[in-house]
């Protein structure tokens, strides 16, 4: 059949993109999911990636429609290129599910996570952890004599490598929001 | 404006709306007042089944032959719970039913209740979309939304929970054309691009062969015919899966059998050898693609699904199209008929003659014997003697007979043949092959059962007595859990498990005591008469058929071979399944 011209593997005919089938390996993307926001949407998604085996490394949720009762899930998930779009179709034909987007195939896009971060101790320590803070941006918002709560916002790296440098200076706690994220441009 | 209505009288004009004739269900606590509505009206006709499951499976039954949604009314907690089967058969199946369930008040919810239990939370994975109804007012536009739901896109089981204040408050009615569905419309056209794909590997083929499956079922008579248009004008051979027998007439010219892990040699090498596959509505299952790096290496395959996540789930594909069968193959026969039906004709006669030599394997030969009924035998006989039959549905259990079934029995439409597949339920045949009758009167409505699979839902031949429905239980009574003890033999050292039915029943007498005819017969040389005496008889019939109790199913494709690594028959069993392929299912 080489008059034809299709190759194993990849369709020039192909509506959608087909990637090699013996990739293997693992890859980071970040899905933002609209939703309609009604009762029991957020247990659905979690359920299809329970259910089905796949990766959630984070996963964030929040009415952005009040009127149009809209949501958006941004999941962060790692797996093979075919289990990646296997993802995709899942949610595509979820009900509720209105728009999948790849971010991290679709072009450039700015991922932001918000940790708020309880650092105790006193002395030079508490000195040293006001001085790092300073260098990542974070905020103080709440402080005491013997502890502060940090506000960093930024990449998962960099809210990483904050919590890092404050673990030998007092970290005692950490909230995080997850990853939100939202491509550039127009 | 019109008055307003009860919660349950919403219901019951909503299905009504939907055109819905028949409802399958069980009552409890928590829907009486949708029951006193069924009461009150003549439309809708109420099938009080013997167990939940049944009525699930029931609707099932109705579905698959009607094109219709089947429908189920049952009660919260238990009634609820015992549906899931049902719900997880028809979701791995694609089958399209609309399950009400009543729930406990909305203020009770959370309190543990009595029969309070969380449905939606329990049925959110086995549906394909499910709501709890909690203002009555949205009613009416969830059960309509629920009846679109469940027949668009790729058809599935849908749940509306309903809590019984929300049955008793009033509210307006929205009938069935105002309702919003907009937001859920799958495609149905394919990709002009990818079709044209298509239709250029069709003309260039040498070897092809068209694989088709439950999908072409869900798309409907016109998807069956325009696939018969395309087999047809080119000439080229065409198997099926167990879902799709009958969207191709097993008499036709091009039929070489359905394939997979039991299906024939020729179709199964025919699959192999093959330089493109056309997979039309089928989704790679694992009981077809066997060793999945050794499935077909050499072919270009085309995948027509409406469903984009069965594209490239287990296999790769290299022309995608999601779409409707029928539209699709609308556009491809009339695309390829366009550019003048051009084939490699000479090519595919000598693939033609290449399958023959396969064929002349004769895979289903099996060994007669004249003492005992053979299994084989027995459906073969069926066959013969209802295959003339103006309108005969099968139905089937789990097991080794299923397969019989369908080797032996030939389909010469959809629709006609009613079998769990995907989910495999023992207990599915009886009450599906009772909403089959239900939904054809006049219809023939045999239900190829084993011993074992039919035990586990036999209370519904109550059912099938108080509403006078002929239903014959064939049953291949092996006195084994055949398949599971086929395995054993093959891979657990004959070690036979718990894989007999010890103190069955007496199936004659059993039948008498439903107020059935009970018929037995044991020896291969009075099985016409028998047969035959089940067919004349005007209600519904256990026949106890005692066939060989350890004959094995062939061919067969063990697990984690390819398929042409396929077993014929008994001579090289043992030991043949490896530690790799024993994990398998
Ligand atoms: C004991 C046992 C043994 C078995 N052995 C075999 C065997 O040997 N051979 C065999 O074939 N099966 C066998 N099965 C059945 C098997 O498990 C699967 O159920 C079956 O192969 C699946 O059939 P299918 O691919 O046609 O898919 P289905 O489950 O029927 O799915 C249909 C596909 O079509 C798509 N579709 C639905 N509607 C449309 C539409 N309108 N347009 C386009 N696409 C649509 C769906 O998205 C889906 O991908 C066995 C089962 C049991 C219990
Ligand atoms: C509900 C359920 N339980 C268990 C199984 C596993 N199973 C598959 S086939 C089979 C044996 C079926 O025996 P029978 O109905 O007598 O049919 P036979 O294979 O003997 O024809 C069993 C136990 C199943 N498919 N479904």
């Amino acid at each position: 059949m080489n008059a034809l011209n299709i190759k194993r593997g990849a369709s020039s005919h192909s509506a959608y993109e087909l990637r090699n089938r013996y990739e293997e390996r693992l890859e980071r993307h970040v899905l933002a999911v609209i939703v309609d926001n009604e009762s029991g949407v957020l247990a659905r998604v979690i359920g299809l990636f329970s259910g089905r085996g796949y990766n959630i490394d984070s996963l964030t949720v929040a009415e952005i429609d009040r009127d149009g009762h809209r949501s958006r899930i941004t999941v962060v998930t790692t797996g093979t290129p075919a289990v990646i779009e296997q993802i995709k179709a899942q949610l595509d034909r979820m009900v509720p599910v209105h728009d999948v987007h790849d971010l991290t195939v679709e072009g450039p896009s700015v991922e932001r996570e918000l940790a708020l971060i309880k650092v105790a101790g006193t002395g030079e320590k508490r000195v040293e952890a006001l001085r790092t803070a300073d260098i990542f941006r974070a905020k103080v918002v709440d402080t005491t004599l013997e502890s502060f709560v940090f506000e960093i916002t930024g990449t998962s790296e960099k809210v990483d490598a904050f919590c890092d440098l404050m673990r030998p200076l007092g970290l005692t706690e950490v909230a995080r929001t997850g990853v939100a994220a939202i491509a550039r441009g127009n | 404006m019109a008055r307003p209505m009860t919660g349950a009288q919403i219901v019951i004009k909503a299905l009504q709306d939907q055109g819905v004739d028949t409802i399958f269900g069980y009552p409890g606590g928590a829907v009486l007042p949708i029951y006193d509505e069924i009461f009150q009206q003549s439309d809708i006709r109420h099938v009080l089944v013997r167990h939940e499951q049944g009525a699930a499976h029931a609707a099932e039954g109705y579905a698959r032959s009607t094109g219709k949604p089947g429908v189920v009314l049952v009660t919260s907690g238990p009634g609820a719970t015992n549906a899931v089967t049902g719900l997880t058969d028809a979701l791995m199946d694609s089958v399209p039913i609309v399950v009400l369930t009543g729930q406990v008040p909305t203020f009770m919810i959370g309190n543990d209740a009595f029969q309070e239990a969380d449905t939606v939370g329990i049925t959110r994975p086995c549906t394909k979309h499910n709501w709890l109804v909690k203002d009555t007012a949205e009613l009416a536009e969830t059960i309509h939304q629920a009846f679109h739901v469940a027949m668009n896109g790729r058809p599935g089981p849908v749940l509306v929970d309903i809590p019984k204040d929300v049955q008793f408050a009033t509210a307006h009615y929205k009938p069935k054309a105002e309702a919003r569905t907009k937001h859920y419309q799958p495609k149905t056209k394919g990709d002009p691009d990818a079709i044209l794909a298509a239709v250029e590997a069709l003309e260039q083929a040498e070897k092809p062969v068209f694989y088709t499956g439950g999908g072409v079922v869900n798309s409907g008579p016109e998807a069956s015919a325009l696939l018969r248009r395309l087999v047809d004008g080119t000439g080229f051979p065409i198997t099926s899966t167990l879902m799709g027998l009958g969207c191709y007439p097993a008499s036709g010219r091009s039929w070489i059998g359905m394939l997979g892990m039991h299906g024939t040699y020729e179709a199964n090498w025919a699959m192999h050898d093959c330089d493109l596959m056309l997979c039309i509505g089928a989704r790679f299952d694992d009981r077809i693609t066997g060793r999945l790096d050794a499935f077909s290496p050499r072919s270009i395959k085309v995948h027509v699904d409406i469903d984009p996540s069965s594209i490239n789930k287990n296999v790769h594909v290299d022309v995608p199209i999601v779409g409707d069968v029928a539209a699709v193959l609308g556009e491809m026969v009339a695309l390829w008929e366009e550019r003048g039906r051009r084939t490699k004709s000479e090519a595919v006669a000598a693939w033609w003659n290449q399958i023959a030599t396969w064929k002349a394997k004769n895979c289903l030969a099996y060994r007669p014997s004249p003492r005992t009924i053979k299994p084989q035998l027995a459906v073969e006989r069926l066959e013969a003697l209802t295959k003339d039959h103006p309108d005969r549905y099968i139905t089937t259990e789990v097991g080794q007979h299923q397969m019989w079934a369908a080797q032996y029995m030939g389909f010469e439409d959809p629709n006609r043949w009613m079998t769990s597949g995907g989910l495999g339920t023992m207990g599915y045949g009886l009450p599906a092959s009772i909403g089959v009758q239900v939904a054809h009167p006049d219809g023939l409505v045999i239900n190829v059962a084993g011993e074992a699979s039919w035990l586990m839902n036999m209370q519904e031949m109550g059912t099938a007595i108080q509403y006078r429905l002929p239903v014959k239980q064939f049953i291949l009574n092996n006195e084994r859990l055949g398949m599971v003890r086929q395995w054993q033999e093959l891979l657990h050292g004959e070690r036979y498990s718990s894989s007999w039915s010890e103190a069955l029943p007496d199936f004659v007498k059993l039948a008498e005591a439903f107020g059935a005819k009970g018929i037995r017969c044991d020896d291969p040389a009075d099985l016409d008469e028998a047969i035959r005496e089940m067919l004349a008889y005007p209600g519904p019939v256990i026949f106890d058929c005692v066939v060989e109790k350890h004959e094995n199913c062939f061919p067969m494709i063990p697990s984690g071979k390819a398929h042409n690594e396929m077993l014929l028959s008994e001579d090289i069993m043992t030991g043949t399944i490896d530690e790799t392929g024993a994990v398998l299912v």
